[in-house]
């Protein structure tokens, strides 16, 4: 599908839901008008379960707070709507922060319990705050006006509700393609990699709860000024737990899911309400939940993914131009060949009793190929783990460019120049390559949250978009960007995985295990790679167990065992060495 | 607030938190063998309630058309499995275990409906035919899913406790109930009145939380039980079955609810909808002990009582509040330091 | 017939291949070891022999196809594995620990006290340690538990993941001492071991294994000194 028939298709949409008040009944346009305002808030909900892998039970209690401020702002007090659209949007967006700043350090289902708690805490405060109606609830609020317009019906609010979505759709999307948005789309899968990358997680986490709480301010202000009546009902877990459904079984990583998920829950709902009083008559209300609980739980079954992706199997995939040439990003000064680029000086670190590195030092020098080799327990793993900031050293010191960088955490290490891959690769499956790779270059661009949204941060974009085509044409998968990472064999993700080191600019590749689980063609193309890498100037450290690898490739080795330096030098003299063969052959029996 | 007052908030609120050890130490036990968070506990419990009430009015308690259902749909998605595996020789043992067993007791109960039974076969009736809800729960719901990760187990128990709600109201109406007391006589310590009620429900969590520590310590079984909760690796090579072990741990935890039910119908007004709440506010204690510590488990529930029951004193309307509010606090420090063995997902 | 017969096993995680169509056997009575280098597949071989992960292929054990039995299954047919972490129920006491290895025993309480006499005999250091916890004990100790655990189910034939990773030359010693008298109670053993010479001096028949595939075999007398070994630890394939 190419993109005019794109644009022809939406065009022919648009124009259809804008005209709707004009050939729809009248209840057709209030079921249009609830679709709207849920798809606001299953909105939030892509954005921050779909994309950042953050799962809230307590959206409805934020467009509960934003619906009782303006509830309060407008009826009980008597001002303006907007003013209440501005008291709903500070109001929330202030509580989802303190709320943000102490639960998001908890990740998987202990941050989806504190969603319960809040949102439960929340709720009952909305019955029993003075002042706010209790149950009953606050009634008679005044419709929003628009330049002396009176948005009271539903044909009319209609427009309002369905134009802040769509700006609402346009902005997150603007968002989700810019550089924060890879790096909220990253964070799902753990922090190592995210961190690795100079990425704050923490505060793009908090960022992304408070734009969801913010759409589903947005949504509780519209629903408020639609229903004209604001009361504690619509604002509980069992609400929360309906949008999440609408989210997910719409598609939760998709904008469009949302929509979809809330158009599919609200028809539905109004079937079952036509359907069961036929079939159970006076017991439909109950039926209702469970019927609907029981095929969400089929849902999450059976068919996880949700509609939209289900859908867009069938379409063709749109052929997608490869990136324009831009200008380069500016780039880091490689240090001159063979000056001693990082010293491991002393470094010891104990767990406990037991001394997993012992007081190993070694140089790394600028230009070459260097291995770390030993046996299993040989105490590698923590060394390099030492080395690219996981773990803090017990004693010792590491330099590198003339830097101390001991103890420095993984942020700082990024941001002294050393980019690393993973033994377990660490790659956003479902992300594209060069959106893999793009997420290297988060450290040398800064365009924040706002200038995505606005996209007014075109041109940075272009530039770091050069930069990772550049490296995925240098290491040979330049010819397929918008393939999907996770369709690659494992030897082009630990390419892709190096790419998207690259593009971070680094003066020091730190490669762990890069050849485990390669064939031998992979591992070939993979040692020629480095080879040219290292032609280039680039210094690579290694960990390796793959002799036949590491024997033919690097310039020197150092080898470890019980933790601590065996020896150090050239491939043929170590392995020639017999205090290296014993180590390896083991012989004590 | 006098030292009188205090003593007797304390004493309510130890014997609220009493009920909370029962259902918390359930939530614990479940997940430390399945790793599922099980919302609907706490359903389970109210479910009992109400069918201890509907048994004493000399009603036909909705239990019996729930368990029915249940049975039905899980004897029919484990028949269709054997089908598909070709095991057709396994279908009469998945029959009665799925079908005949756990309809027992609710034939039971049917078949002499209308008649007043004596209070110990009521008692017992009552706790045999709730048993069966949560391992039939189980087969329909989570063995298809038993790989998935917590978070998605969560998600589905979350639907799960709405779904329990909703049958709740279908097969017991809206009304709440309330049951005779099991015991009648109120004594006094250092001055406070105690009621013979809430001396029964501390005795029955101290008993009860003793039963399972003899069971977890001293049997075999139990070993096992407790091993698969330790690794499960090393379980399943020592050649204990997980699916068994699930299935034991939902209906040990199932004992532990329907006896909270049965304490509490005497002492407040059970709906079809209470289970959530008193679910919910053991859930804190269980977190308190990390989802995994039986005894840190029990002194966190009897705090939560303790706690819920001077904030009814000082704040009626907001006792639900602050006592949810504490769970925050409560995940932040277990989050330090518990060891999150579980890698995080890609969705 | 072979006890336990791996025929044409692959396995692969995603996308990485660890295992590549190997087969061996490994008769009644004998110690069979599987060496090579890290990386080579060895404990994926053992993990997918024993259920816990799926392979293609075909795995016959006492004349029965358990291909498609789950690892609980095979653990009550008498074959264990003691894997490479060991998987220890840690805050539970030595004497549990070797309780539950007789889970799978129907042969009454009297005949599983008398076997847990003879794993104290063999390891008098968990005697003195009996009520300890199992993750105060130290490395050395915590094999000895894993083994004894093991031997407790009195398995007929015991997969062993690299006894001797992560132990001090003196300990490696003691333990492949106690490998080699297990043979005399009649368990057969197939022993996976990274430190080639250890394992080759305690087993009658080995095999090499590299990148996933199985690429010499022979009597453990012929392959010790076979200097291909030398080329598989260390690499310098002359034909690469």
């Amino acid at each position: 599908m190419n993109r005019q028939i794109t644009i022809a298709v939406g065009a022919v949409a648009l124009l259809a839901l804008f005209g709707a008040p004009l050939y729809l009944a009248p209840f057709s346009i209030t079921l249009l008008n609830y679709i709207g305002v849920y798809s606001l808030i299953a909105l939030g909900l892509v954005l921050l379960t779909g994309n950042a892998g953050m799962v809230s039970f307590g959206q409805a209690s934020f467009m509960g707070i934003a619906a009782y401020a303006t509830g309060w702002a407008s009826a009980v007090m008597g001002y303006s709507p907007w003013l209440g659209l501005i008291l709903a949007l500070v109001l929330t967006g202030l509580v989802a922060a303190v709320l943000g700043a102490v639960t998001l350090r908890l990740g998987g289902h202990f941050l989806s319990l504190s969603t319960i708690a809040w949102g439960l805490a929340l709720y009952f405060s909305f019955g029993n705050i003075p002042g706010l109606g209790a149950f009953d609830g606050i009634p008679s609020l005044p419709p929003i006006s628009i330049g002396g317009i009176a948005l009271a019906d539903s044909g009319q609010i209609f427009y309002l509700i369905w134009g802040a979505l769509l700006l609402s759709m346009l902005a997150i999307h603007n968002l989700l393609n810019s550089r924060v948005g890879r790096a909220l789309r990253a964070l799902r899968g753990g922090n190592a990699l995210v961190e690795s990358l100079g990425v704050n997680a923490l505060q793009i986490r908090l960022i992304t709860f408070v734009i969801a709480a913010l759409c589903a301010a947005l949504s509780g202000w519209l629903y408020a000024h639609m229903s004209r009546f604001v009361s504690p009902t619509p604002f509980d877990v069992t609400m929360s737990i309906i949008f999440l459904m609408m989210a997910m079984i719409g598609g939760s990583g998709y904008l469009l899911g949302a929509v979809v998920g809330a158009a599919i829950i609200i028809l539905l709902r109004n079937g079952i309400q036509d359907v069961l009083p036929m079939i159970a008559p006076g017991s439909s209300g109950q039926l209702e939940v469970v019927v609907f609980a029981s095929l969400f739980i089929l849902f999450l079954q059976r068919a996880r993914n949700g509609i939209v992706p289900f859908i867009a199997q069938w379409i063709p995939e749109p052929h997608r131009e490869r990136p324009p040439q831009a200008d380069a990003l500016p780039r880091q000064q490689q240090p001159a060949k063979d000056t001693a680029l990082m010293q491991v000086e002393a470094v010891t670190r104990r767990f406990g009793g037991l001394i997993a590195v012992n007081d190993v030092s070694f140089d790394v020098r600028a230009g070459e190929i260097l291995a770390l080799i030993g046996p299993n327990g040989a105490g590698k793993t923590t060394m390099f783990n030492v080395i690219t900031g996981a773990l803090q050293p017990s004693a010792g010191r590491i330099t590198f460019a003339g830097k101390d960088i001991t103890g420095a955490n993984a942020s700082k290490i990024a941001a002294a120049g050393i980019a690393r891959t993973f033994q377990h690769v660490k790659l956003r499956p479902k992300m594209t390559l060069i959106d893999n790779v793009l997420l290297g270059t988060y450290g040398r661009a800064s365009a924040g949250f706002i200038k995505s949204a606005l996209r007014l941060d075109r041109a940075e974009e272009a530039r770091a978009r050069h930069e990772a085509m550049k490296q995925l044409d240098r290491v040979g998968l330049g010819d397929r960007p918008y393939e999907l990472a996770g369709n690659l064999p494992l030897g082009n993700q630990r390419v892709l995985e190096i790419a998207r080191a690259l593009a971070a600019d680094p003066v020091l590749l730190v490669l762990d295990e890069p050849a485990a689980g390669l064939r031998r063609q992979e591992k070939l193309a993979l040692a020629e790679l480095l080879r040219t890498l290292r032609a280039e100037g680039l210094t690579i450290l290694l960990v390796e167990h793959d002799m036949e690898f590491v024997m033919g490739l690097v310039d020197r080795i150092v080898v470890m065992e019980f933790g601590c330096k065996l020896c150090e030098g050239d491939p043929a003299a170590v392995r020639a060495d017999t205090r290296v063969q014993e180590a390896y052959l083991g012989g004590v029996a | 607030m006098n030292a009188q007052i205090a003593a007797i908030l304390a004493i309510d609120g130890i014997a609220s938190g009493a009920i909370y050890v029962l259902i918390a130490i359930g939530f614990v036990l479940i997940f430390a063998v399945t790793r599922i968070i099980f919302v609907p506990f706490g359903d389970i419990a109210a479910f009992t309630a109400l069918t201890l009430a509907g048994l004493e009015n000399k009603q036909l308690p909705g239990t019996v058309g729930m368990v029915a259902v249940l049975a039905a749909m899980a004897a029919l998605m484990e028949i269709f499995s054997l089908w598909r595996k070709g095991a057709l020789d396994r279908i009469p043992r998945a029959l009665f275990f799925y079908l005949v067993l756990p309809l027992m007791p609710a034939a039971i109960i049917w078949l002499t409906a209308g008649t007043m039974l004596p209070t110990p076969l009521r008692l017992l009736l009552t706790v045999a035919v709730i048993l069966p809800i949560a391992p039939l729960l189980n087969r329909i719901v989570y063995q298809p899913i038993a790989d998935a990760t917590v978070l998605l187990l969560l998600i589905v128990s979350v639907a799960l406790h709405f779904a329990m709600s909703g049958l709740g109201l279908l097969f017991f109406g809206p009304e709440g109930v309330r049951t005779q007391s099991l015991v009648d006589f109120t004594t006094f310590i250092a001055g406070t009145p105690v009621s013979g009620q809430a001396m029964l429900i501390l005795g029955s969590a101290i008993f009860f939380s003793f039963l399972l520590y003899l069971f977890f310590n001293f049997t075999l079984y139990g070993k096992a039980l407790h091993a698969t909760a330790i690794n499960r690796t090393g379980a399943r090579l020592m050649g204990i079955r997980p699916q068994q072990a699930c299935t034991i741990a939902f209906l040990l935890s199932s004992v532990l609810a329907a006896v909270s039910g049965i304490l509490i119908a005497p002492v407040n007004t059970i709906f079809y909808d209470s289970g959530f709440l008193i679910g919910l506010k053991s859930f804190v204690g269980a977190i308190i002990g990390g989802m995994v510590s039986f005894p840190v488990t029990a002194v966190g529930s009897v705090f939560v009582g303790v706690l819920e029951g001077f904030a009814a004193f000082l704040s009626s309307p907001f006792k639900d509040v602050i006592v949810f509010s504490i769970l925050i606090p409560v995940l932040l420090w277990r989050s330090y330091t518990l060891v999150h063995a579980e890698e995080e997902d890609e969705e | 017939m072979a006890l336990l017969s791996i025929q044409n096993v692959s396995v692969s995680y995603g996308k990485a291949e660890a295992v590549r169509n190997v087969s061996l056997e490994v008769d009644r009575g004998q110690i069979v070891t599987v060496i090579g280098p890290n990386g080579a597949g060895k404990t994926s071989l053992l993990t997918s022999a024993i259920g816990m992960i799926p392979a293609a292929g075909r795995v016959v054990f006492d004349g029965v196809d358990i291909t498609s039995l789950p690892t609980e299954d095979r653990i009550e047919m008498g074959f264990c594995l003691v894997p490479e972490r060991r998987e220890l129920f840690a805050d539970m006491s030595v004497y549990d620990n070797l309780l539950l290895g007789a889970y799978t025993r129907r042969d009454g309480s009297a005949a599983i006290k008398t076997s847990m006499e003879e794993v104290y005999g063999r390891f008098p250091r968990l005697r003195e340690r009996h009520t300890q916890k199992a993750g105060t004990l130290s490395g050395g100790e915590r094999q000895m538990l894993a083994l004894g655990r093991a031997l407790m189910a009195k398995p007929k034939l015991l997969m062993l993941d690299e006894p001797s990773l992560g132990l001090a030359p003196l300990i490696t010693k003691e333990i492949f001492r106690i490998i080699a008298s297990l043979h005399e109670t009649g368990v057969s053993i197939l022993l996976v071991e990274q430190n080639a010479r250890a394992a080759l001096e305690t087993a009658n028949f080995g095999y090499v294994m590299e990148t996933g595939e199985i690429v010499h075999s022979g009597s453990s007398a012929t392959l010790i000194d076979d200097p291909r070994l030398i080329a598989t630890y260390l690499g310098g394939h002359a034909n690469h």
